[in-house]
């Protein structure tokens, strides 16, 4: 089996269009860095202009405001709605793209089953993801806290603010992170999975793309018909919960708890949903595999 | 009455004439103090302070911030200077925050009419600040005041743009200059909501209450551990 994912994991750095996700991540982390680095206190100034008739928001606080943390945050709410099409590029290609190239049968022609063929296959494409993901977390975390220095984190919710003291923050970008691996690895798996039924991989890659993108805008929409129907069985409503890391409990007198999560059991119902997703979409792509006539 | 009458009289009534006398003259010098009285004791006293420095706990308490317990530094210089200043991290400083600092108020006294409102239920005696220019923001300024002490107690400002302003001050260790160990300041808040197109949040069913958030009062506590008192401070700190 490590054998097998070597030689996937191989192919997949062998091609050149793996390393246009690791370009686009740098390109728009940079630019955001450097937008916020020029202009973030417009950017800060349109947030607090909602509470700014309460309060007094100094030079001083804004500056501070405006730190790593804060700049990560913006990054990732940004950026992972976007990654989920980087994954697919390389996802949707895993069986297709072995199709497409006619390599498929003789790949099988060896002696491993078509169910390790297709576990090498999808821990070759989860292991790109994370890698994906740990290239944006030193882009983002590290380079944003290089830039724009450490403070504390203040989170603007729809109808709250959360403020977390620097020393309770680091915790929770790595446990963001994990549970970004798992939303992001139900999108490679969901890729996967209809990577199996195309021979030409722009087919799963764009049908990949258009489920995310018409399920994000469902998640997103606010219409109570939805939000009891649809919403919860959508792994895309889910996929956003790693930002319930960054909210935060606080005790009767409005004081924020240290290391407290506001919800914990709503994020772990919410990874129990993505795994369930990668569990379906994994075995169900393995099932098809597995009786699937071998043509290419 | 020729003085054969009146030792008569003060004989007869001989065993009361020293306490009637007595009664007389402790009813001369305790007659209640007058607002313009108490009001130049207290500035009497707060005058002794030209600047300080002083550390404490800041506690923001407002229904939609959730916000760490602060260190901060509050800094004053006369006449109405003051900066509430988080040295590493960040604090939600209430709009009005000048007004923690009861000096603001007797600095120009002469600025404000005086009404003696008399006495609250806790024996604190009420004065009500008017201030004559019309065109000024403060609209009304109540104090509470602890005439024994020479102490305001609390106050409730009332301001055309920003609401209602209350502060509460308990006194210890700083009693003689009249400067508090902790005070609660409250302060009007506005509804915070920004679009959910812009937060992207997840939706974790705790702000389902947002109803509850909407014009609540919002207080800031500061429990002060130690001033520094008429040590000098340079007035570019408060241009921060």
């Amino acid at each position: 089996m490590w054998k097998l994912l070597k030689i996937e994991l191989f192919k997949i750095f062998k091609r050149p269009r793996t390393y246009i996700a690791f370009g686009a991540i740098a390109a728009i982390v940079f630019l955001f860095q450097i937008a916020l680095w020029f202009d973030g206190k417009t950017y800060i100034e349109l947030i607090l202009s909602n509470i700014d008739t309460s309060f007094d928001f100094s030079e001083q606080f804004k500056g501070r405001l405006l730190n790593g943390y804060f700049v990560c945050f913006a990054v990732l709410n940004i950026l992972l709605i976007q990654m989920p099409l980087l994954v697919a590029l390389i996802a949707g290609d895993a069986i297709a793209g072995e199709a497409n190239m006619g390599t498929l049968r003789l790949s099988l022609t060896k002696p491993i089953g078509r169910t390790q063929y297709m576990l090498g296959k999808f821990f070759a494409s989860s292991i790109y993801t994370v890698l994906l993901l740990l290239f944006l977390a030193v882009l983002a975390l590290f380079g944003s806290m290089l830039l724009f220095g450490t403070n504390d984190l203040v989170i603007f919710r729809s109808t709250s603010i959360h403020q977390m003291s620097q020393d309770d923050i680091f915790w929770r970008y790595l446990a963001a992170f994990g549970y970004a691996a798992a939303a992001l690895t139900t999108v490679a798996s969901l890729a996967f999975l209809l990577s199996v039924f195309a021979d030409n991989s722009i087919g799963p890659i764009i049908a990949t793309m258009s489920i995310v993108i018409v399920f994000t805008i469902l998640s997103e929409m606010n219409i109570p018909l939805y939000d009891r129907t649809i919403k919860p069985y959508l792994f895309t409503t889910h996929m956003v919960a790693w930002k319930g890391f960054f909210y935060v409990r606080s005790d009767e007198e409005g004081a924020t708890i240290k290391g407290s999560i506001e919800n914990l059991p709503a994020i772990l119902k919410s990874l129990s949903v993505l795994l369930i997703y990668i569990f379906l979409f994994v075995s169900s792509a393995i099932w098809i595999f597995r009786r699937k006539d071998i043509l290419s | 009455m020729g003085v054969r009458s009146m030792f008569i009289v003060f004989g007869r009534w001989g065993k009361y004439s020293f306490s009637i006398l007595f009664f007389l003259f402790y009813l001369m010098n305790t007659r209640a103090q007058t607002a313009e009285e108490i009001v130049q004791k207290i500035k009497a006293k707060l005058e002794k302070i030209n600047d300080y420095e002083a550390e404490g706990k800041m506690k923001t308490n407002v229904a939609f911030i959730k916000a760490p317990v602060a260190t901060v530094k509050v800094f004053y210089k006369k006449p109405d200077k003051l900066l509430i200043l988080n040295e590493t991290g960040i604090s939600f400083v209430p709009k009005g925050s000048v007004n923690i600092n009861i000096n603001n108020v007797f600095v120009n006294m002469r600025a404000f009419d005086i009404i003696d409102a008399g006495h609250d239920d806790a024996g604190l005696r009420i004065l009500k600040l008017l201030p004559k220019d019309d065109t000024a923001d403060m609209v009304l300024s109540t104090l509470y005041i602890d005439e024994k002490n020479t102490l305001v107690k609390r106050s409730k400002t009332t301001t055309k743009e920003n609401g209602t302003y209350e502060l509460e001050m308990s006194y210890s260790k700083y009693l003689e200059y009249g400067l508090p160990d902790r005070i609660v300041f409250s302060f009007n808040t506005k509804d915070y909501k920004l679009p959910k197109g812009i937060t992207l949040d997840y939706d974790d069913g705790s702000e389902k209450n947002g109803d509850k958030l909407k014009n609540k009062k919002g207080t800031v506590e500061i429990n002060y551990k130690n001033y520094i008192i008429n040590k000098g401070i340079d007035s570019k700190i408060f241009n921060r």
